[in-house]
């Protein structure tokens, strides 16, 4: 029985499997994306930073041999990307949204343009860790196989909420965010640390783009991204601007993907296109039952989004 | 300070050109074109070429791409392209760029999408200008005279393919990816478990549609959920099949390709798979236009199609997992569909939900036109077309 099919048990193993592949560049990007917004400023641009990240981990995996070493190179390109955006979205009179956007169609324009290349030949893959190698069923090793960087996205997640509550860098974040003319008082450069803030986001994105082009699904398309990088952005605000509670919206992001394709392998065929949109529907949602007009989100960095002077 | 409001300073002015050419040069650097393959001689025909996606997909584009790089030893012919080219407005100012700018007198427009509206307008703006589109969409008396379509039954090659799968399968579980139920995708399921089943009765087929025709992760998502289903030969129909062959191979199962060869991809368990072959269906076409055959004065026909014999598809050397019978029995089926006296859809064919779709003594052939309108999976096949 054990490598035949699994029947309608492939459903829970298969949204598992999924949580366990796919998540991974949900929650880089959602952490990068609460660190940013911490700061006191939105970065949308990280849809072009995510591609970015894939595209060059890829392509310095391919040339050098070292998928490690594109990870950090996609990290580092993702930092630049956060430069030029931290940059240019605390100029007088700038919003961050607009330059968020310019920012999205930047960093994937250059993506494709450099990506060129790099789209037929195969480059070295990131190594995962079996945790089912003690199973005797051939799909439950499979889906139990993870990748060392989603452990380390795992272990990032309540890093990150010790650093905001318990360390001086990170009480300096949150004063940023919440009342930049307290924290000018304080003498603290609100530009620095958010600039920083927003670099240090932008390289979570880019390791969150060499997951996607180095493991899972392990190629560079400029498909790779389908919209991912814009739907984390949205799961911050879902979480709350916690980090912990990023990790759990990841979670459910991922498995989310794996519920159309799960139903479809054991014969569910009715509504395929609403179950394959459902990470798309499950963020409109939040959208829809976390805004109002009327009232301030609770855990909402008090200066976000608002421009100086 | 009081500056009235419509003041513009030298300065904003700089500012906003520079990020007007910004975007515009960013846009741009997504798809530029290749210089053009040979240009020589005073009476050179100009060809363009559009593709909606990158050269190199080991998909649907690749194969475009090499067939433009199959007339490279063409004399008098200035071939050139642009690649991620999306279906939008878009196209038709590539389109119009390649006409007014390089001065094409025939396009090659080979996405889907590009037929309606986008080569529809430009063939009413540039009536000398041919436009030969990808996707057999032609209609006599409806669309300009100027237009063309080409198409390939690449089933031919799916239902040969699928008798190798069945051969080289021990589960006797197939599984077929496809983007999105249209009857060219059904068409190629439909074809491909007809050969599964011409050796095996017992051998099924799973569907999955991912709905669009490049998603890369729900492709991985599908494959896998498959795979874990028992299904132990996966094929599809989406525009790269890189990612579906890659994660067969990781899988450990066999997997068959689709438009390009993907060999090199699954050196354990790539078995064939079904390819276009449009080098020579292009270099068909650039033979009539040189010998001043055109669309408008009825020497090139308005829609061009064909199958194995003709040259439009073929097969991928068989890989090590082929055994000597299903290569056999393969060869056997092309030989048959070469002569004619082998047709796929030859009745009874019942659908998978009990209903006749090709009665007892019916035999379609392969220009049928209830097969281009199909909305049916047969029977064996597990999935719903709505």
């Amino acid at each position: 029985m054990a490598t035949d099919a699994l029947g309608w048990w492939g459903v829970p193993l298969a949204i598992i499997a999924g949580t366990l592949r796919g998540s991974a560049p949900f929650l880089f990007v959602s952490l990068g994306e609460c660190l940013t917004e911490k700061s006191g400023k939105i970065n949308l641009g990280l849809e072009g930073t995510l591609l970015m990240g894939a595209m060059s981990a890829y392509a310095v995996s391919f040339l050098t041999g070292s998928p490690w070493l594109g990870v950090i190179t996609a990290g580092v390109a993702g930092m630049g990307l956060g430069l030029i955006h931290g940059w240019l979205a605390q100029q007088p009179r700038v919003n961050d949204i607009a330059v968020g956007i310019a920012m999205i169609i930047f960093g994937s324009g250059l993506a494709f343009f450099f990506g060129k290349p790099y789209i037929q030949p195969a480059a070295p893959q990131l190594p995962s860790i079996a945790f089912g190698a003690w199973s005797q069923s051939p799909q439950l090793e499979s889906a139990l196989r993870v990748s060392p960087l989603f452990l380390l996205g795992v272990a990032i997640a309540p890093l990150m909420t010790w650093f905001f509550r318990a360390t001086r860098w990170g009480l300096l974040v949150r004063a940023v965010g919440d009342s930049p003319d307290a924290a000018r008082a304080m003498g603290i450069s609100v530009f620095k640390v958010r600039l920083f803030s927003i670099m240090a986001g932008s390289f979570l994105a880019g390791v969150g783009g060499a997951y996607l082009s180095l493991y899972y699904p392990g190629i560079w398309s400029e498909r790779i991204s389908s919209g991912q990088g814009l739907m984390a952005v949205a799961l911050v605000i879902f979480a709350r601007w916690n980090p912990r509670q990023c990790l759990y919206a990841s979670l459910l992001f991922g498995g989310a993907q794996a519920i159309g394709p799960a139903l479809q392998s054991v014969g569910i065929d009715a509504y395929y296109y609403l179950f394959n949109a459902s990470p798309y529907i499950l963020t409109l949602l939040i959208m829809v039952f976390t805004c109002s007009p009327r009232r301030q989100l609770s855990g909402a960095p008090g200066a976000l989004g608002q421009s100086q002077d | 300070m009081a500056t009235p409001a419509l003041s513009v300073t030298r300065r904003q002015v700089l500012r906003g050109l520079l990020a007007t050419s910004a975007f515009g040069l960013t846009v741009k650097l997504g798809g530029c074109g290749d210089s053009p393959i040979a240009d020589d001689g005073t009476d050179t025909l100009t060809a363009g070429f559009v593709y909606v996606g990158p050269r190199d997909d080991y998909g649907y584009n690749q194969a475009h791409a090499q067939g433009r790089d199959g007339l490279a030893d063409v004399p008098n012919l200035s071939a050139f392209d642009e690649a991620n080219v999306p279906e939008t407005q878009a196209v038709q100012e590539t389109m119009r760029s390649m006409i007014d700018l390089d001065g094409a007198s025939v396009i090659f427009a080979t996405s889907f999408g590009y037929f309606e509206p986008h080569v529809l307008s430009l063939a009413e703006e540039f009536p000398d200008v041919q436009f030969f589109h990808c996707g057999g969409l032609y209609e006599e008396g409806v669309h300009p005279d100027n237009v063309g379509s080409y198409f390939g039954y690449i089933d031919e090659a799916q239902y040969i393919a699928g008798i190798v799968a069945a051969h080289t399968s021990e589960t006797k579980r197939l599984g077929f990816i496809g983007a999105i139920p249209i009857p060219q995708v059904l068409r190629n399921i439909n074809s491909f478990t007809l050969g599964a089943r011409s050796v095996d009765p017992s051998v099924t087929t799973q569907v999955i549609f991912t709905g669009d025709w490049a998603a890369p992760v729900r492709e991985a998502e599908a494959a896998n959920s498959m795979i874990d289903q028992g299904v132990d030969v996966l094929t599809c129909h989406v525009d790269s099949p890189r990612v579906v062959i890659e994660t067969a191979e990781r899988r450990g199962v066999f997997s068959s390709g689709y438009h390009a060869s993907q060999a090199e991809l699954a050196p354990n368990g790539y078995l064939t798979g079904a390819e276009w072959d449009w080098t020579s269906v292009y270099r068909n076409y650039i033979t009539w236009l040189q010998e001043g055959k055109t669309l408008m004065n009825g020497g090139i026909p308005h829609l061009v199609r064909g199958g194995l014999g003709d040259g439009f598809v073929k097969l991928s050397d068989y890989g090590s997992a082929v055994s000597d019978t299903a290569k056999q029995e393969a060869e056997d089926a092309k030989a048959g569909l070469l002569s004619g006296d082998l047709v796929i859809y030859a009745g009874e064919i019942q659908d998978n939900r009990g209903n006749t779709v090709v009665a007892q003594n019916e035999a379609l052939g392969q220009t049928a036109i209830e097969l281009e309108q199909m909305d049916w999976l047969i029977e064996g096949v597990s999935g719903s077309v709505s």
